[in-house]
């Protein structure tokens, strides 16, 4: 368990022990809301997951050093693009992912166009954002941030020569 | 039982198609397992506290007070605000939807809902920590000053994108998952 986790329990902890010191009956309808919540996500969660688990099991984080290190420019970022928003890497891979493939030569636009879809457009998760969103707004949101991890990539290569 | 197979019926087709895969002798079908556990078991160690704190949230703070602090016309002390809770985070986006629900219910602004899960998504300070420690502080700092910038004018455009039939399909969103009926 993550140093940040622990104080997220403690935070939890302190606050039901202090809510419980004011009010009972409230602190059990909050631990009993707090339930039917995780129980309500559930099967969205478990099956994202699951999907998770198999397209990195295809996609591996090899199988993408390989695509994004050997295609560059334009065609290059939206391969990067497309693998960033399909995929669900977590942080601490990615970074040093991105961080190899730059010592082979890959170029900092399309590792931009990697980082930035990978971390705000999830299309498998869509399932579960549509369902506390709606589809329109988590249609929306999704696209605005891809045009947007695109164009910002090249703004950010183009920065990453210019800048000192 | 029966209702039990079906709302998880997604699941077990998904688990089902797997071990066809693991048993034509893929090693994927093992990787694909080992991974899902592993995300599962974070899912499971991030989201008990922050589902209970909201639990709290919802019965002790007043629609009004939130309304106040991130409601529509809360201005730049809301929006900060929801950039501050996002960057607070742990965790996936995708343990981030939930919580949207708790703040829509509450009266938290659409604007200052995508500007958390915004914040969320790319301004978590471990995370930047970690960018920064692999790709460098130049290459950092012009993607989050970028972000910044972006997450608050993204928030506004797709607010400002919505029909009415998107609107109608969010309060539908937040109905459908209102646990509070389900309690009495």
């Amino acid at each position: 368990m993550s140093a940040f986790n622990a104080v997220i329990y403690m935070i939890a902890v302190a606050a039901m022990v202090f809510s419980y010191s004011k009010d009972k009956k409230k602190t059990r309808t909050a631990l009993k809301k707090a339930w039917k919540s995780i129980e309500n996500i559930l099967p969205a969660m478990l099956a994202v997951l699951m999907v998770i688990g198999i397209t990195m099991a295809w996609i591996s984080p090899a199988f993408i050093s390989s695509l994004i290190g050997e295609s560059s420019g334009i065609w290059g970022v939206l391969v990067a693009s497309l693998l960033g928003s399909i995929t669900l890497i977590p942080g601490f891979i990615a970074f040093p992912l991105a961080s190899n493939l730059l010592k082979l030569n890959a170029g900092y636009t399309q590792m931009a166009a990697f980082i930035s879809t990978l971390m705000m457009v999830g299309i498998i998760t869509f399932p579960m954002e549509k369902k506390f969103l709606g589809t329109g707004l988590a249609l929306k949101r999704n696209l605005a941030a891809l045009i947007y991890s695109v164009l910002i990539a090249f703004v950010i290569g183009g920065l990453m020569i210019w800048l000192p | 039982m029966a209702a039990i197979i079906k709302r998880y019926r997604l699941i077990l087709v998904l688990i089902a198609i797997n071990l066809s895969i693991l048993i034509l002798g893929y090693d994927q079908g093992t990787v694909a397992f080992e991974q899902a556990a592993l995300n599962l078991k974070e899912m499971l160690l991030v989201l008990p506290p922050i589902f209970v704190l909201m639990g709290l949230l919802d019965v002790w703070v007043k629609r009004e007070t939130v309304i106040a602090w991130m409601g529509d016309n809360s201005g730049f002390k809301g929006m900060l605000f929801a950039f501050l809770l996002g960057s607070a985070a742990a965790g996936p986006l995708y343990a981030a939807f939930p919580i949207t629900y708790t703040m829509a219910k509450k009266g938290v602004s659409i604007i200052n809902i995508l500007v958390f899960l915004g914040a969320w998504s790319t301004l978590k300070i471990p995370l930047l920590l970690f960018e920064f420690s692999n790709l460098g502080i130049k290459f950092t700092i012009i993607r989050l000053v970028f972000n910044i910038i972006a997450i608050a004018f993204l928030s506004w455009l797709v607010k400002g994108l919505m029909t009415e039939r998107d609107r109608k399909a969010f309060s539908e969103a937040i109905e459908k998952n209102d646990v509070s009926m389900t309690l009495k």
